[in-house]
């Protein structure tokens, strides 16, 4: 299929009808009411159907009820909105109901901004609502990126039953670039008569199913956290995604950077060569789960001195890499949250001084 | 010999965890029954609130999801807008949908959603211990109003039947109470009428039955009926207050 | 080879679109391109900007402070955005609307009097590409065969407003000089 020019919030609601999810329901909110707009009137055109809910809590719950009757659903937010869906969030994991739910990001706390931020990768990978759980997490840099991702993300709540959130930024949501829909991304649904409440006629079962979150009995809880805790544990195993740039040269430093930022660094990095200094960067694709064993292994080279966390937030990923390089290297953050995504020469600044600090 | 009464086919066997004198029992009994009449058992889905509640798909033979506080109707509009053949209906208490729920139901209201919701009004928080609810009377003692409730402090009793008909969208609603039989056969006639209409994707429809609670009312099962009768239905009077084709 | 501009003026003037135009230009040509909006309050009838990056390879940040290509289409804009420019950069002004120069020594300055020659075509609403029809003319990045092209794509389904938007687009290219 030939590329088309696509606003990334376009393209994430085209992309979720390709991967075959004809239900949504969302709330506006800046920067991805376009999302919304889009599907009001692209649902129609493919018999789908599109429900502007009276809030986001009101969204996130139809998703909750409307997966748990079997049905691939997704919602889109940002940063404010996703706090509200955060509870039904937390209901979906508990009673292991898929469903594709997509935070375009804006700056925070609070009402924040409505420019491009990274400041929910606590909420997103780190759990966001009560409770033992976890979200696969993906983190696309690009509009094509968005797109995979999110066809990607259908199957793979399905498989996990679990809920999947895309992780984007105001700028990706904003941004115009060429897309094209990969005819191989599309999946089926997957047979969901086991567990969802489809009607017994409709299954043509006799057995009842419930979908439900309270577990009172004895061990109940528990049995139903170490059933969560083992799919978490298969994710690390099986959906580890990752990119990386410039990681054949004996780099001085590394860079671990996701999302619009690392397209920053990625600038930052040839202008970098230009000048004889080598850097190499870690993108982690997934966030949840994290690319731990490849960001270790990356900043353990012999030629690398020192590790930089490059985020559009005041220090969250950094855990992260500090946690995987183990105190072997120093870890470093730079950090930009006003909304503002800094130009390559910052970075470019940024990593000489980190260098220079750290000689050999 | 003729079997003359049995157990709803759409109840399961199990023993209920209400309390003596609690009115849960007859409303299911009675959602049961309008089931099993209108033959839809395979194709019910029910939603329990959080509240006494809260376990009901221990003792309905049919699919069951469970809501967060609040937000059944939400959930019940996400089931009927990609299933619009299944039937759904909430099954809601008064802490449940006319405090935290208050905005999910008015909106699946005012949108016409076609699925039914069973308001079950006992004038408190039965499962938290029996603390003050929106519809909790005037001078009504309650472990959070226990001077009594003060409606210079905390505004009259929400009467939900009433506010949902205001409501320009055609819709079903009722209140109804299920104290004494003949007013149980009028509830049972209502409740088939609510489903009647989901099936015929006529409207939105909902059910408030005036209930007990003797536990945390602090009183006997038969003055909690007598108590119903003087105090409460002349505030929440029984009937029909919005039909689809008025 | 990477290519930058900037796009500037205020809300309902067009701006978008002209990125839109070059951004559709650029992928039809097969290249890597991403085009980037202000967006927010700025968008209801304050200063509105967009930037178009294009290259062979992908493009990396797509976040540009200092564009190489400028075109002003108000004065506030050229005011803001003129001093970024690269030396050696270009600046594009609607010399309707901007009257003064950036006094900048070290790059190319052109000017196109947009509102008048769109208002002497019939409709103040082709001014942004009486403009882009000059900008393509003096940055040479797109042959006007092509943004034609994008034009027929882009107004297929409103044939009542091609022909004005091709005399627009050929007007500007002609009437564009360098001060």
């Amino acid at each position: 299929m030939a590329k088309v020019l696509m606003k990334g919030n376009e393209a994430i609601g085209e992309a979720a009808i390709r991967a075959g999810c004809l239900n949504y329901f969302g709330y506006p909110i800046t920067p991805q009411s376009e999302i919304a707009e889009y599907l009001s009137r692209r649902m129609p055109e493919v018999n789908g159907m599109f429900l502007q809910a009276e809030s986001e809590v009101a969204a996130s719950y139809m998703i909750f009820g409307a997966s748990a009757a079997g049905e691939r659903v997704f919602t889109t937010s940002s940063s404010p909105g996703i706090s509200l869906m955060s509870e039904a969030i937390s209901y979906c994991a508990a009673a292991q109901c898929p469903a594709v739910f997509v935070n375009i990001m804006r700056g925070g706390p609070g009402l924040g901004g409505i420019l491009p931020s990274q400041g929910d990768y606590f909420q997103a990978t780190k759990g966001g609502g009560h409770g033992d759980y976890h979200l696969l997490v993906m983190a696309p840099n690009s509009v094509q990126e968005a797109v995979e991702m999110v066809m990607k993300a259908f199957p793979l709540a399905e498989k996990y039953r679990n809920p999947v959130i895309i992780l984007g930024d105001g700028l990706i949501g904003q941004m115009m670039e060429p897309v094209e829909f990969p005819d191989h991304l599309v999946s089926t649904p997957s047979d969901k008569s086991s567990w969802a409440t489809s009607g017994m006629a409709t299954r043509k079962s006799t057995q009842r199913n419930l979908v439900r979150s309270l577990f009172l009995v004895g061990n109940s809880l528990e049995d139903n956290n170490r059933c969560l805790k083992a799919k978490y544990d298969q994710m690390k195993k099986e959906e580890i995604q990752c990119a990386d740039y410039n990681i054949d040269t004996d780099y001085e430093a590394l860079i671990v950077s996701y999302g619009t930022m690392s397209r920053v660094c990625r600038t930052a990095i040839d202008i970098l060569k230009k000048e004889g200094i080598e850097v190499g960067m870690i993108r982690p694709q997934t966030l949840f789960p994290y690319p731990d064993a490849i960001v270790q292994k990356a900043a353990w080279k012999p030629s690398c001195r020192v590790v930089t966390s490059m985020e559009l937030s005041m220090g969250q990923m950094v855990e992260d890499v500090e946690r995987v390089v183990q105190g072997r290297r120093p870890v470093t953050w730079f950090g930009i949250a006003g909304g503002i995504v800094p130009a390559p020469e910052e970075i470019v600044d940024e990593m000489k001084r980190v260098l220079h600090a750290h000689q050999s | 010999m003729a079997r003359v009464f049995q157990k709803p086919k759409s109840m399961t066997s199990a023993h209920t965890h209400y309390c003596p004198g609690c009115t849960h029992g007859i409303v299911h009994r009675l959602i049961a029954e309008t089931i099993d009449e209108l033959g839809i058992q395979d194709r019910t889905v029910g939603i329990a609130p959080v509240g006494c509640a809260v376990l009901a798909y221990h003792y309905f033979d049919c699919d069951f999801q469970e809501a967060a506080h609040g937000r059944a109707p939400a959930m019940a509009t996400g089931i009927k807008r990609v299933r619009p053949d299944l039937l759904v209906f909430t099954y809601q208490g008064d802490g449940d949908l006319a405090s935290i729920g208050m905005g999910e139901i008015i909106h699946a209201a005012n949108r016409g959603e076609k699925f039914t919701a069973i308001f079950v009004n006992n004038t408190v928080y039965g499962m938290t211990g029996g603390q003050m609810a929106p519809t909790t009377m005037p001078n009504q003692k309650t472990t959070t109003s226990p001077a009594g409730r003060d409606v210079t402090n905390c505004g009259m009793p929400i009467k939900i039947a009433e506010l949902i008909s205001a409501l320009q969208t055609p819709a079903y609603v009722t209140r109804q109470t299920v104290i004494k039989p003949k007013y149980i056969i009028k509830a049972k006639k209502a409740i088939r009428k609510a489903f009647e209409y989901q099936m015929a994707g006529t409207c939105f429809s909902l059910v408030e039955i005036v209930s007990t609670c003797p536990t945390n009312w602090g009183k006997t099962p038969l003055e909690s009926i007598k108590w119903t009768e003087t105090d409460l239905l002349p505030y929440y009077q029984l009937g029909d207050c919005k039909t689809p084709d008025a | 080879m990477q290519m930058d501009m900037m796009f500037t003026g205020f809300g309902g003037q067009g701006i978008l679109m002209m990125g839109k135009i070059i951004a559709l230009a650029a992928l039809k040509e097969g290249k890597e391109v991403a085009w980037v909006p202000s967006y927010g309050p700025e968008m209801r009838g304050g200063t509105a900007y967009c930037t178009v990056v294009i290259g062979d390879e992908p493009i990396g940040s797509p976040i540009i402070q200092n564009p190489m290509n400028l075109v002003a289409m108000n004065q506030p804009s050229m005011e803001k955005f003129s001093q970024l420019v690269k030396p050696g950069g270009m600046i594009l002004k609607n010399s309707s609307l901007v009257p003064v120069s950036s006094h900048r020594t070290d790059l190319t300055e052109y000017e196109i009097a947009a509102n008048e020659i769109a208002n002497d075509l019939g409709t103040v609403k082709v001014t942004n590409v009486v403009a882009l029809g000059a900008f393509i003319e003096c940055s040479g990045i797109f042959s006007l065969d092509l943004i034609r092209d994008i034009l027929n794509q882009e107004l297929s389904k409103k044939p009542a407003l091609l022909d004005i938007n091709l005399q627009a687009i050929e007007r500007g290219k002609s009437a564009c000089v360098s001060i």
